[in-house]
């Protein structure tokens, strides 16, 4: 079974914030929550890089350690979902990730923070899928409708990879490989471990490109 | 006899009492209502992508396989025109 994880090429990411656009309009997400966001790396400094960041679906995900009411749950295919219906909204997940997945839309008149709100892997949640109830909770369930994320399949130029974790890290190894350099891949070593062979470059903070593990190290 | 029912009542107390102690299974569990897999689709012809059948998770897998494949490595399309040259 696919595992299913997110890339981002630094060297490709062009900042248009296509994948941002993408995700609202497709999950009608709500004014306040953004699910995924462009990030700049070193902001003015000459060689300033630019990543797309949303939940990476961890493969050992904090968010699932301390939800104090167990609403998450992880798919066969390694997607980190929640239940709406059983979040008490309490933030712990937003404190726990490292990547400022979660999201808290305000609801009423005193902005009282509603539930939980995060990317899908544009996989839906534990309603029927397709259904309405679906929809409205947790946006499109593109997975089940043998699509991948509407994020990585709308961007330009292609910096932002989504899919099985085998064929994400061999695609972005052809790249680094066809160009010789920009192997750091934010976010991987935290999300899903560091895959044994993969030393962090000079003066960076990334991890360097993965090997073709498909689990990833972690669980 | 009284010395053997006494025994045996001790016993059962025991057992009990033990039972009670026992500790609770800490397994990370989940209070999340069940979720139908992706690969069991979506009911949905008009929006489903082609090229698979829903129930069938290893069409679903390659669907997406061969998905990603041609909509993210350019790598694949340049090689082919390369080599048809």
């Amino acid at each position: 079974m696919a595992r299913m994880k997110f890339i981002c090429d630094a060297e490709r990411c062009i900042e248009c914030n296509g994948c941002v656009t993408a995700c609202k309009n497709e999950n009608e997400v709500p004014w306040g929550v953004n699910r995924r966001r462009v990030v700049t790396l070193n902001d003015g400094v000459p060689g300033e890089k630019s990543i797309s960041v949303a939940c990476m679906h961890c493969s050992d995900a904090p968010c699932m350690a301390v939800c104090p009411v167990n609403c998450f749950y992880r798919t066969e295919e390694g997607v980190v979902l929640h239940d709406k219906d059983v979040c008490i909204g309490c933030g712990y997940c937003s404190y726990a990730c490292p990547f400022g997945a979660p999201q808290f839309p305000s609801k009423g008149t005193f902005g009282v923070r509603g539930k939980m709100d995060k990317c899908t892997f544009c996989a839906g949640g534990p309603e029927k899928n397709g259904s309405q109830a679906e929809f409205e909770k947790y946006g499109r369930n593109r997975l089940a409708e043998g699509k991948l994320p509407a994020c990585a399949e709308m961007c330009s130029t292609k910096a932002l990879l989504a899919g099985d974790g085998d064929m994400v890290a061999d695609i972005f190894r052809t790249r680094v490989v066809a160009r010789g350099k920009g192997a750091e891949v934010w976010g991987w070593g935290t999300a899903y471990g560091n895959s044994g062979t993969a030393t962090p470059p000079a003066g960076g903070a990334g991890t360097s490109a993965p090997n073709a593990q498909p689990s990833g190290g972690k669980s | 006899m009284k010395a053997r029912t006494l025994l045996c009542a001790a016993a059962c107390a025991a057992v009990l009492a033990l039972a009670g102690c026992g500790e609770k299974s800490q397994d990370l569990g989940t209070s999340a209502k069940l979720d139908a897999p992706p690969y069991d689709g979506t009911g949905v012809a008009s929006f489903t992508a082609p090229g698979w059948k829903a129930g069938d998770a290893n069409s679903w897998t390659q669907e997406l396989r061969t998905r990603g494949q041609y909509g993210q490595n350019e790598y694949t399309r340049i090689l082919n025109t390369t080599a048809n040259k």
